[in-house]
């Protein structure tokens, strides 16, 4: 079967219902095994000792961070090109997910700041565009909430995210250019990860973690908004039926 | 064209006259900047060194407030509709009420602002660098703020989500535009700050006219 077809809501509901358990089996798994690397087997900084040890919390979380915006405007950009229900619900169900991580990279960096800088919060250049896509997913979040009309609402949250996107690139590029103290890349570099290999394993294993959950947590999230839409219509059925 | 400026003439008119209009934002921007002593003290060195980032916070807060009035009125009383109909593509229907928002508070701060300089203590060489950068910066503004209005004429009371949804998008604008002015303070060149901000600001008035045009066809049903 294409994969165009499961654009059926209620194909995709199924398959996703019968997809949820295995990746959030496998979700749990990764985190675990992931934890327990970073944690427990990979060595310590020479410089900052176990302290080192929250980047596998902290680093994974900052990527999901911008990787859910990326896919809600993209989600956004594709319902408002295709007008597909799906792409708009995929779009809702990431903005909390995406919102969730950015505050977990927020806080864990914090808790890192404290011992490493001296303070729970310097006015650094990422740190400071961190802190703004978090009230951009709020943003997102709160209007799809203060719009009553559920159609409406759909339209206005495809433009803001897609507005928002334009935007981030020029707002990280005027916060950089504002200030810069966090490290540059270690793992993204044109000449290969600068990252010692015993410490990327466990890094990547909890990217992939990562991932995994937020493609089950997605599902699960958007197998919810279908049967709420799916209730919504039922609902306004029998009100107009004639008694 | 005619279509466009007379647009332009009535929603600055009400701007004027409406309760709500011109003379809160410059009331507002001229408290703020009063009230900022008063919280961090008078000490005028702390003051010179605040007031770049001071009038720039001030000028994002009070280009908030009329902003409501430029989308919400036109789409409750089927104004927009009849606009809608008319040969002006929406997107320059969007840029007349950017214009008119911005006569009717962007240009006032920008005028305002030199007049309330010396209450911050804000050094003379700067004070032309201030109004160059508001007069860059603020068009910016209405245009941001003008695409959140449009997305939230569909709230009731919708004042603080537009507020939400508008400052984070301002960040670029109030960074370079109170570096510039502080560029200025300390005799340092502030072009670099300037060309950006003013680079952002025509982004942002060309993709904020389509926002907002984009945005106000929702309002069909």
């Amino acid at each position: 079967m294409p994969v165009l077809a499961y654009a059926n809501p209620e194909r995709f509901a199924r398959l996703a219902r019968s997809l949820t358990p295995w990746l959030l089996g496998s979700a749990v798994g990764l985190l675990l095994a992931g934890l327990f690397l970073g944690l427990f087997l990979a060595p310590p900084d020479y410089q900052q000792g176990d302290a080192a040890r929250i980047m596998y919390v902290h680093v994974p979380a900052a990527w999901m961070a911008m990787f859910v915006y990326g896919c809600m405007a993209l989600a956004s950009a594709v319902a408002f090109i295709w007008k597909h229900p799906l792409a708009d619900v995929a779009a809702k169900a990431s903005a909390p997910i995406g919102c969730i991580f950015t505050a977990l990279a927020l806080i864990t960096g914090m808790l890192w700041g404290k011992p490493m800088w001296g303070a729970w919060w310097v006015w650094d250049a990422r740190l400071t565009s961190v802190l703004i896509l978090f009230f951009m997913y709020l943003g997102y979040i709160v209007l799809w909430n203060a719009i009553e009309d559920p159609a409406r609402a759909v339209r206005a949250a495809r433009i803001l995210a897609l507005v928002g996107a334009i935007n981030i690139p020029i707002i990280k590029f005027s916060v950089d250019w504002w200030n810069t103290l966090h490290q540059g890349a270690s793992v993204f570099r044109a000449d290969g990860p600068s990252i010692t290999g015993s410490m990327l394993i466990p890094l990547l294993v909890m990217a992939v973690a990562y991932n995994v959950l937020y493609a089950a947590l997605l599902l699960i999230r958007m197998r919810a908004e279908i049967a709420e839409r799916r209730l919504r219509s039922i609902r306004l059925g029998l009100e107009f039926e004639p008694k | 064209m005619r279509t466009f400026f007379a647009l332009i003439r009535r929603d600055v008119t009400l701007g004027i006259r409406a309760s709500g209009g011109a003379a809160l934002s410059a009331a507002f921007f001229a408290l703020i900047v009063v009230l900022a002593p008063l919280g961090l003290g008078p000490d005028m060195a702390t003051l010179k060194s605040a007031s770049p980032g001071l009038f720039w916070i001030a000028a994002l807060l009070a280009t908030l407030l009329g902003l409501e009035r430029i989308v919400q009125p036109d789409v409750e009383d089927g104004t927009l509709d009849l606009l809608r109909l008319s040969p002006l593509p929406l997107e320059f229907v969007a840029l007349a009420k950017i214009i008119s928002h911005w006569l009717t508070s962007g240009l006032i701060i920008t005028i305002l602002a030199p007049a309330l300089a010396p209450l911050l203590n804000l050094s003379l060489d700067a004070v032309p660098v201030l109004a160059l950068s508001l007069l860059i910066g603020t068009p910016a503004l209405s245009a941001i703020g003008a695409a959140a209005a449009a997305l939230g004429a569909s709230v009731q009371r919708g004042g603080m989500v537009l507020a939400l949804l508008a400052l984070p998008l301002n960040i670029p604008f109030l960074i370079f535009g109170s570096t510039a002015v502080a560029q200025a303070q300390t005799n340092t060149d502030p072009t670099q700050a300037l060309t950006l901000l003013g680079a952002c600001s025509l982004i942002a008035v060309v993709v904020g006219s389509i926002a907002a045009a984009t945005s106000l066809r929702l309002n069909d049903d």
